[in-house]
């Protein structure tokens, strides 16, 4: 008590806290995880329409809108999910192996493809469900369990076709049953604007895909009780428990959506093509990371955005198509994405720190 | 006394062990058990080998302030756990408002109307105040379910206003609050949802003087309010401004077990230090000169 005459208490009082003055609407602007990835975006943009000028041409819009979603499509699914705290390694190799059980089991079987599709499905869920259900079981963190299960399915990929078929490709499926209508749902592509004076923008049905996973996982992570509770339990998930939050079912859920999306993506790759190769996709797990770090995801989760992890799948493809328009050679993209990757993470950090102070 | 009851339940620690089905007598429980609304009786915890409860005997009525002081390790953590649903306890009964229980999850306890604010308070530092005091009862509208943000922000600033906290702004993360006003968003997060019982874990051990004067007013505030509230503190000083009744836990049993009226702060302090052993060290000390 006597401490207390003697040195004058220089905490502030909690009831007229300055600290709690409301921010300045640039602060709360700021405040936004994916500020910094559309300030990147628009910045990439410019340089390419400079020195690239094939970046110009309004018909390569569709090309590089194409090459986004490929990433995109994933990018939205891996954002929740470092959102929700956690990571999955094995997510790129999971596009592969849905496509790859698509067109096993209906060439296999003679099936009518969509029974290849839904199989595949259960398969791409199973394993997304697997994931999580191992995170919970074993504590262990996230990183090992789908490093894990990421070289479990490489292997996978390229034994079964070599078991089956003895190939590392996939058999041509479009002449199967099925195939013309699943085509056409998965892998169609439209062309818009056409006149006699252009060709056109030409868009596959990929984007419309990316755009509404996008726009589904950013209602869902902003404005329901799923998104809450996705925060939390990436935020602090003991903190979230003791509050009655389902961690392990959010976490599980997550899961099951990279799962779907795999699915999603894995089943547009077969049908484009036709066939799928056993290597495809490997690397590609560290490129949705790059998205959704690059749109303002904390490695640590409780922060992010889904539009962030889903302009960064633009910046991709943007840099993509950009270096190839440039005349550059293309050896050089991953150089630049993991330049960029960096910059990023030191930006989003930067612009973060700004919102506080203010 | 106290020594007396905690070796039989010692022994009864361990046959309940083997026979985890056994239920404690009830009959001389009943005729108080209806006022308490948590009671425990005889109640331990052991970890493996290790026994970190033994032989607890706590009541707490609607409308006061029961406090547990103990030092590090006394099993003040443990015994919240067990209240708060997130260990079950391994022998002995706890009766919550006069029905015998075993919490499987936090969201049992809740359920029950036990709200623990705990010591890291259970909030996500980068979510938002609101999101935070909404977190688990989200208000949902729409045949979307949408969340009701405006109506959650409305509710949250209202419920803080209250308490004294004026935050315009409650999109701000938790984050980055002082400790006090993230111990006030707990507490009116607790009340807010309907709690009978608020267990409060060390909520004054990180505060300043000021902030934890703040704080223990709403720990009264609380308690006038009809809440029954379990203070878990350290600071005998802090615990006699606002508790109705004292327990001390010594090594995971009970050593004090007194009403407000049954004894003075120094006594409590002395207690609290363990008497024997200060005199102790005051000796010590004058050899060490």
């Amino acid at each position: 008590m006597s401490s207390a005459t003697t040195t004058p208490d220089r905490r502030p009082d909690t009831t007229t806290d300055t600290r709690t003055a409301p921010r300045s609407p640039i602060a709360a602007l700021l405040g936004k995880p994916e500020v910094g990835a559309l300030i990147g975006a628009i910045a990439i943009c410019v340089l390419f329409l400079s020195v690239a000028p094939a970046f110009r041409g309004l018909a390569n819009v569709g090309t590089i809108l194409y090459q986004s979603s490929a990433i995109g499509i994933m990018a939205v699914p891996v954002a929740l999910l470092m959102i929700g705290g956690e990571f999955d390694l094995s997510a790129g190799v999971a596009v592969t192996s849905s496509a790859l059980a698509a067109s096993m089991l209906a060439w296999e079987f003679n099936f009518n493809v969509w029974v290849g599709i839904l199989l595949a499905l259960a398969i791409s869920l199973a394993v997304g469900f697997a994931n999580g259900w191992l995170l919970y079981r074993t504590r262990l963190p996230s990183f090992l369990v789908t490093l894990g299960t990421y070289f479990v399915l490489q292997g996978a990929n390229l034994a079964v076709p070599r078991l089956i078929d003895d190939n590392v490709t996939s058999p041509k499926i479009d002449d199967m049953a099925g195939f013309d209508s699943a085509h056409a749902v998965f892998a169609s592509s439209h062309t818009f604007f056409k006149s006699d004076s252009f060709e056109g923008i030409t868009i596959n049905i990929s984007v419309l895909f990316w755009v509404l996973l996008t726009v589904v996982a950013a209602v869902v992570l902003t404005r329901t009780r799923a998104g809450n509770w996705i925060f939390a339990a990436g935020g602090d998930a003991e903190a979230a428990r003791a509050s009655g939050v389902p961690v392990v079912r959010t976490k599980i859920g997550l899961f099951l959506f990279v799962g779907f999306a795999a699915w999603l993506l894995g089943m547009h790759t077969l049908l484009n093509f036709a066939t799928v190769q056993s290597n495809q996709g490997v690397g590609n797990e560290f490129i949705y990371i790059i998205a959704a770090v690059v749109g303002g995801c904390l490695l640590t989760g409780g922060f992010g955005s889904v539009i962030g992890a889903s302009i960064g799948a633009l910046i991709y493809g943007m840099t993509n198509l950009g270096i190839t328009y440039a005349g550059w050679n293309v050896d050089w993209l991953k150089t630049f994405l993991g330049i960029m990757l960096v910059l990023a993470t030191l930006i989003n950090m930067w612009v973060r720190r700004q919102a506080e102070r203010r | 006394m106290s020594a007396a009851r905690g070796s039989s339940s010692e022994e009864r620690a361990y046959r309940d062990h083997e026979e985890p089905k056994n239920v404690e007598p009830e009959a001389d429980s009943e005729h108080d058990a209806t006022d308490s609304v948590i009671r425990l009786e005889g109640v331990g915890k052991t970890y493996g080998t290790v026994r970190a409860l033994t032989g607890i005997d706590l009541s707490v009525q609607a409308g006061e302030v029961t406090c547990v002081l103990g030092d590090n390790g006394a099993g003040k953590s443990t015994l919240i756990k067990i209240m708060a649903g997130l260990h079950e306890h391994t022998s002995g009964t706890m009766l919550v408002s006069g029905k015998a229980r075993k919490f499987g999850s936090p969201r049992e306890a809740v359920e029950a109307g036990i709200a623990t604010v705990y010591q890291d308070l259970a909030l996500a530092p980068l979510m938002s105040v609101w999101r935070n005091f909404f977190l688990a009862n989200e208000i949902r509208k729409g045949p979307l379910r949408l969340l009701d943000a405006d109506r959650m922000k409305r509710i949250t600033r209202d419920e803080l206003a209250k308490m004294g906290i004026d935050l315009p702004d409650v999109d701000r993360p938790v984050g980055s609050l002082s400790g006090g006003q993230r111990q006030c968003v707990a507490i009116a997060r607790a009340i807010y949802f309907g709690a009978k019982v608020l267990i409060l874990d060390e909520p004054t051990a990180a505060l300043g003087v000021k902030q934890s004067g703040v704080v223990l007013k709403y720990v009264a505030r609380a308690a006038e309010s009809g809440l029954g509230v379990v203070f878990i503190t350290h600071n005998p000083h802090h615990a006699f401004l606002v508790g109705d009744h004292f327990v001390i836990l010594k090594l995971g049993q009970m050593a004090l077990d007194a009403s407000r009226d049954e004894i003075t702060v120094e006594q409590l302090t002395e207690q609290m230090a363990g008497g024997d052993e200060l005199a102790e060290l005051r000796h010590e000390m004058h050899e060490a000169d």
